[in-house]
């Protein structure tokens, strides 16, 4: 399970080199092929339901101008490129290219040929197309998704949506439907088009919380410390968000509401505080403290009342993250043994358990459904071995790992999304640390922030 | 899974491999390409006139540098490959210049003598407590992903307890640090130890408790930006600063 095609390429390189120098060009052109399927053939874990089965082919025509407004041509872009993209994310469906479909495409059902849809090239199960038209200073975009090999009762989703005629609202309308697509053709699991990721960006001159849209889009600076301000965890309701900062008396635990858009108050506990992590239910915080001398982990409400430890051990204790399905554990690293090691404990600090056996393992967060764990791992560490910070996925009950990053740069703080398809993390791969997503397989990769220094990003609940 | 992916693999390799033999058999062997030129290294001038300035004068650094990408003047930031600039130092200075490109690094350096004008005044005052706790507190480095003092640290620990000892007016800070390998979180939990043990022995050798203040910057402030062990040692350290 945890065979890197590294290996292979190795081998193939060793095989077939020194025998064929003559047929050079030739033989390369075969090894990047192999190399290219033997990539895509990555082990897997699945981490939704419905991911086994072949993924449905759905084809997706611009959506098409209602009305005769000049405002249509920005808004249809933004709503086509967003719309697209949601989807192409989405790991649920398999887009028809759009080189493959007729020049003729519908905007309204009448206009939907079935025969020139639901056979090649395109060969499409599902068609997703509609309109969009600002008429009288409102914007109105219909939507329709229907089964193309079902001719007789094509309809799965019909949809209209009213907004003002923005660029946002364009965009957020692109969003829903995405989301109800996904939803109905991703196994039941909620879409995350309209999900948020937290973040530190330093391209105000300080370290400060930032939020942006799932795709990157909407970045948008929260706080204003004007100091160092790290690890954003918004609360499972989205309506707090809790995160560490360097104030006059030491690092401590900061809460800002994102309703109100400001900082509300949470007790200054003494000593260093660090990494925050809500529990599901939203009523406990998990941190680090080392308010008793040593960091170590503790567990307080909500507002800062009852403040109790959990661990009590030599090294250093950080990056507590709460097990989002129960609530009932809570992994964290711990520098006990010397380097720093993922464990798991239960919530109340009961039959801790090392997860990692060697290297540097940190930033542990929880699968949405509670059986896995992504951290950052250098597996080989030490003198002689550069060893990179990739992106790993944990299955708790075997412990038994695949790494998901291979492509270099440190690589660290990986967050899962809503719908345990898709992680965010930090990498430096770009020369620069910026913020990243792929699906769970460490596919669909791209990058999310290109302006200064971003880092430690943090998706949303819901 | 894999063994399947791998066996495949191996039979198209090993199958176009024949393919390949067959095929290539009657061509003429293509002459080796040429090795690619190595990229020229940089060079770096840099020159300060007049070289000799007092205090409120001021001096010309002009620099020429070739075949770099990335040239910066310590001091002073990344600067146009060729240039002049005033400076007007109050105390003699060294202008350290390093042109990065594809082909190496090549520095250079200059230093600017300030004198200091003729003394109008007779008594020189006494050095501050600030300026003696600067000249005389030495900081504390530490091991990778240690925060416990080394033994060739001692010394410096015992010499600035004492200093401390001797002058119970002043409060400080002691600030942990990382090098920049690691991760965020743990890098503040780490510093944060470091800063405690630096805390505990000065402690421990009669400094009063509550005279000590510790902060950890994690790698957040790091005093040396390179990526390599000697710089890495730099920024592993407890740093002493002397509190107003």
């Amino acid at each position: 399970m945890a065979q890197s095609t590294t290996n292979n390429s190795h081998f193939l390189l060793s095989v077939t080199t020194p025998a064929l120098v003559r047929c050079l060009p030739s033989l390369l052109l075969i090894i990047i092929l192999s190399l290219a399927s033997a990539s895509f053939a990555q082990d897997w874990v699945r981490t939704g339901s419905g991911l086994g089965v072949e993924k449905v082919r759905l084809a997706v025509p611009d959506f098409k101008p209602s009305s005769a407004d000049p405002q249509n041509t920005a808004l249809l872009k933004t709503f086509n490129d967003t719309f697209w993209n949601d989807l192409d994310n989405s790991g649920v469906v398999e887009l028809v290219s759009k080189s493959f479909y007729p020049l003729q495409v519908p905007g309204t059902p009448p206009e939907v040929t079935f025969g020139v849809w639901n056979s090649p090239p395109p060969n499409a199960a599902m068609l997703a197309f509609g309109n969009l038209g600002v008429a009288a200073g409102k914007l109105t975009v219909q939507g329709w998704l229907y089964d193309v090999k079902n001719t007789a009762s094509p309809l799965v989703i019909g949809k209209q949506y009213g907004d003002v005629p923005t660029e946002d609202a364009a965009r957020l309308i692109a969003h829903k439907f995405a989301d109800e697509i996904i939803f109905r053709l991703g196994g039941g699991i909620a879409g995350i088009a309209e999900s948020k990721i937290y973040f530190v960006s330093d391209r105000s001159g300080h370290k400060e919380i930032w939020v942006m849209d799932y795709d990157g889009s909407n970045q948008r600076q929260l706080t204003h410390q004007s100091s160092i301000s790290l690890s954003p965890r918004v609360s499972p309701d989205g309506s707090r968000l809790a995160f560490s900062s360097l104030t006059k008396s030491g690092w401590d635990i900061l809460m800002f509401s994102t309703e109100l858009d400001r900082l509300v108050s949470f007790p200054h506990f003494g000593g260093t505080n660090l990494s925050p992590s809500w529990s599901p239910d939203g009523a406990h915080l998990a941190f680090s403290s080392s308010r008793g001398g040593r960091s170590e982990i503790f567990v307080s409400d909500a507002t800062g009342g009852n403040l109790h430890p959990m661990t009590t051990g030599r090294g250093p204790d950080v990056s507590p993250a709460w097990n989002r399905k129960t609530g009932a554990q809570i992994a964290f690293v711990s520098g006990n043994t010397g380097l720093p090691q993922i464990y798991t404990m239960e919530a109340d600090g009961t039959n801790q358990q090392r997860m990692t056996d060697q290297g540097y393992a940190v930033s542990p967060n929880w699968s949405p459904n509670g059986q896995f764990l992504t951290l950052a791992w250098i597996r080989k560490y030490g003198p002689g071995e550069p060893g990179s910070s990739d992106i790993y996925l944990m299955d708790i009950a075997s412990k038994q790992w695949v790494q998901l990053t291979h492509d270099g740069g440190r690589n660290d703080f990986p967050s899962w999304a809503p719908d345990g398809r898709h992680i965010v993390f930090q990498s430096s791969r770009s020369g620069k640390e910026e913020i990243w997503m792929m699906l769970a397989d460490g596919t669909k990769l791209h990058q999310l922030t290109f302006t200064g220094r971003n880092s430690q990003p943090n998706w949303s609940w819901k | 899974m894999k063994r399947n992916t791998f066996k495949s693999v191996a039979t198209i390799i090993a199958l176009s491999a024949i393919m390949m033999l067959g095929a290539c058999k009657k061509k003429a062997a293509p002459p080796p390409p040429p090795p690619p030129p190595p990229p020229p290294s940089p060079t770096a001038s840099i020159s300060v006139s007049p070289d000799t300035i007092q205090p409120g004068q001021s001096a010309t650094l002009t620099w020429q540098t070739t075949n770099a990408t990335d040239v910066s003047i310590d001091g002073i930031g990344a600067v146009q490959p060729n240039g002049s600039q005033q400076v007007s130092p109050t105390a003699s200075a060294t202008y350290h210049l390093a042109a990065k490109g594809s082909g190496g690094t090549q520095e250079a350096t200059t230093r600017l003598t300030v004198t200091q004008a003729p003394a109008p005044v007779v008594s020189t005052p006494s050095p501050s407590e600030e300026d003696l706790f600067g000249q005389s507190v030495r900081d504390v480095y530490f091991d990778y992903d240690k925060s416990d003092l080394r033994p060739d640290q001692q010394a410096a620990i015992q010499a600035d307890a004492q200093f401390l000892s001797q002058h119970a007016n002043i409060n400080f800070t002691v600030e942990g640090h990382c090098d920049s390998r690691g991760s965020t979180e743990y890098n503040l939990a780490l510093g944060d130890q470091r800063a405690s043990s630096v805390k505990s022995a000065l402690v421990a050798a009669g400094v009063s408790a509550n005279r000590v203040k510790t902060i950890s910057y994690g790698k957040e402030k790091p005093f040396c930006m390179e990526e390599n062990e000697a710089c890495w040692q730099q920024n592993r350290r407890g740093h002493f600063v002397y509190q107003k």
